[in-house]
């Protein structure tokens, strides 16, 4: 007995001192930044409570950030579900070509969300980028300041470029759903006169929905925690147009050194992400894991 | 109702139609800065959308011939590196006791790695950038950067892994320890070699998400040691005025995930579809 238990702590004892020292004690330092007025050198001393707290959240460039990173989840959800479910519905028929198709689907979520990111802001420079020569050549007018440089346009923009980025992981995922769904039901409605779109609205969606329920989940995730495209494309702006709590807290932390309100910032995503993933697990969810059980 | 049972889930001339839009839309950025890399900067000014006429190869030769970009080339891949052997190193022990022995503490145990899920690397940003370049002094280093990663890939990589090990059959295992071999030598043994796939996966995926990664990296490395993403982000800001130099370095900067993908396609997929499931 004696001797199980020293071999269990050999075997998890470097993962567990990689997850403190890495994971938790930065999050528990995070939280403990956040109460204190402190700029990154001398001790931390000057307790301030949750006057940190109170100035992020009356912040309008956070409280606009929050907004911004909500925006992107519902978006992502309204525009991208249907449109990888029909790319999925698309691909899973047999047409020719079918497993290059589904690679070349997934192609730009292998790359790196910086590369991405600094491709496309050649693509949408103002005047002199291929998408706005295009477009004024078609005689569509194009925004003065460029689609990224308009307050209006720039977080549309991105979300443009995050669907393109994000997409393929939406069809792989549900394409991998609907190969559970078993040809005999497919063979079945069609004896019975269904016709395709029939069979995919009543048998292959509703099949699917346990795939699409853990989708939402790590795109509401993902959503939240957007950074990278951001910085490339816009850095934030215009007018703090395009801000993410992940762009807040990294310019509030490394630009300006103020690491209590970054600490706070930290917590407010944490607390966020954590209270929609509990909320999302035990609304939506659940049905799925009560059904495996 | 022949013509219908042919026509059922095949592609008619919409479908192929439509397909086409797809892979001109997905593929297209990919294609214009590859072939953007092949023109010169007056060309691309000129007309955007054309071919390259001529061809341009000196915007690819200086990118080679750049000291710069063999040195991030490095660093990412050594960061990397590191970032999988340790992760997955450190994942399957953990996974190995979790998914073998009966203790009472095994399911909370557990429950730190899926609640690791939870927290994302975002949220500990600034205190890991002063815990690393203060506190342990391996601000630009690769380990510096490594370990961070590595922690925050191992609560997928032991998610991904405990059912796998779970799975794998106890009899050969229990033979090996009837003839006296040690808990540690089977796991060595027996487990780690039987796992091979499962490894694999959850090491293809630390090692894109390390290659791909900005935040950590952009707080903890400077100059010298900056990985690829890094220095793509760097050179299309100080050179913004050479599109077609950035374009060229940054299809450059694509080609290692892309063929990572290519030949480890059937794991990364079947890696991302069991983390799904679990």
């Amino acid at each position: 007995m004696r001797r199980q238990r020293l071999e269990i702590l050999l075997f998890v004892t470097p993962a567990l001192a990689l997850m403190a020292v890495f994971v938790l004690y930065p999050v528990f330092s995070a939280a403990r930044m956040s109460l204190y007025s402190w700029q990154g050198f001398g001790p931390m001393d000057d307790f301030i409570g949750l006057e940190n707290y109170l100035r992020v959240l009356t912040d309008e460039v956070f409280t606009d950030a929050v907004m911004h990173n909500f925006i992107i989840v519902f978006a992502s959800i309204a525009v991208q579900l249907p449109l990888g479910l029909a790319l999925a519905l698309l691909l899973n028929r047999r047409i020719k070509g079918r497993g290059l198709l589904r690679t070349i689907v997934f192609v730009p979520y292998v790359l790196a969300e910086v590369i991405a990111g600094v491709v496309w802001f050649q693509l949408l420079q103002p005047r002199t980028g291929i998408l706005e020569r295009t477009l004024s050549s078609i005689g569509i007018p194009v925004p003065e300041q460029g689609f990224l440089g308009t307050p209006d346009l720039a977080l549309a923009t991105v979300f443009v470029v995050l669907t393109w980025k994000y997409l393929g992981l939406a069809v792989l995922l549900f394409l991998a759903g609907l190969q559970g769904v078993p040809d005999e039901l497919h063979e079945a409605a069609q004896l019975d006169g269904a016709s395709w779109w029939q069979v995919q609205r009543r048998i292959a969606v509703p099949l699917l929905a346990p795939t699409i329920r853990t989708w939402v989940f790590l795109s509401m995730i993902g959503s939240l925690q957007l950074f990278d495209m951001v910085w490339i494309l816009t850095g934030g702006g215009p007018a703090n147009a395009t801000t993410t709590m992940v762009t807040y807290l990294i310019s509030m932390g490394t630009q300006r050194s103020n690491y209590g309100i970054a600490g706070a910032a930290s917590v407010v995503l944490f607390v966020i992400g954590f209270v929609m993933a509990l909320a999302y697990q035990a609304l939506v969810l659940r049905r799925d894991t009560k059904a495996d059980a | 109702m022949a013509r219908r049972a042919n026509a059922y889930g095949r592609g008619g001339p919409l479908v192929y139609l439509m397909a086409l839009v797809v892979v001109a839309a997905t593929l297209g950025p990919v294609l214009y800065g590859a072939l953007g890399g092949f023109r010169s900067n007056a060309q691309l000014a000129r007309d955007p959308a054309g071919l390259p006429d001529p061809w341009v190869f000196s915007n690819y030769t200086s990118v080679f011939s750049s000291s710069a970009f063999w040195q991030y080339t490095l660093n990412s891949t050594a960061i990397a590196l590191i970032t999988t052997v340790v992760a997955v190193l450190a994942g399957v022990m953990a996974a190995y006791p979790l998914a073998r022995y009966q203790f009472k503490l095994r399911e909370p145990l557990f429950l730190v790695f899926v609640l690791g899920l939870l927290f994302p690397a975002a949220v500990a940003i600034i205190p890991l950038f002063i815990l690393v370049t203060q506190d342990l002094g391996l601000g630009d280093t690769w380990w510096g950067v490594a370990l961070p990663q590595a922690a925050f890939a191992l609560p997928v990589t032991v998610v991904i892994l405990r059912p796998f090990l779970a799975a794998l059959p106890k009899e050969l295992e229990e033979a090996a320890m009837l003839d006296g071999a040690t808990r540690v030598g089977v796991f060595w043994r027996i487990a780690v070699p039987l796992s091979m796939p499962a490894l694999v996966t959850v090491g293809v995926l630390a090692f894109v998400t390390s290659w791909n990664a900005y935040l950590l990296p952009l707080l903890l490395l400077r100059d010298e040691t900056r990985t690829l993403p890094l220095g793509v982000a760097d050179f299309s800001t100080q050179y913004s005025a050479d599109t077609a130099g950035v374009l060229a370095f940054t299809t450059i900067a694509m080609i290692p995930a892309l063929v990572l993908f290519l030949a480890m396609q059937g794991r990364i997929v079947s890696g991302l579809q069991g983390a799904v499931k679990g």
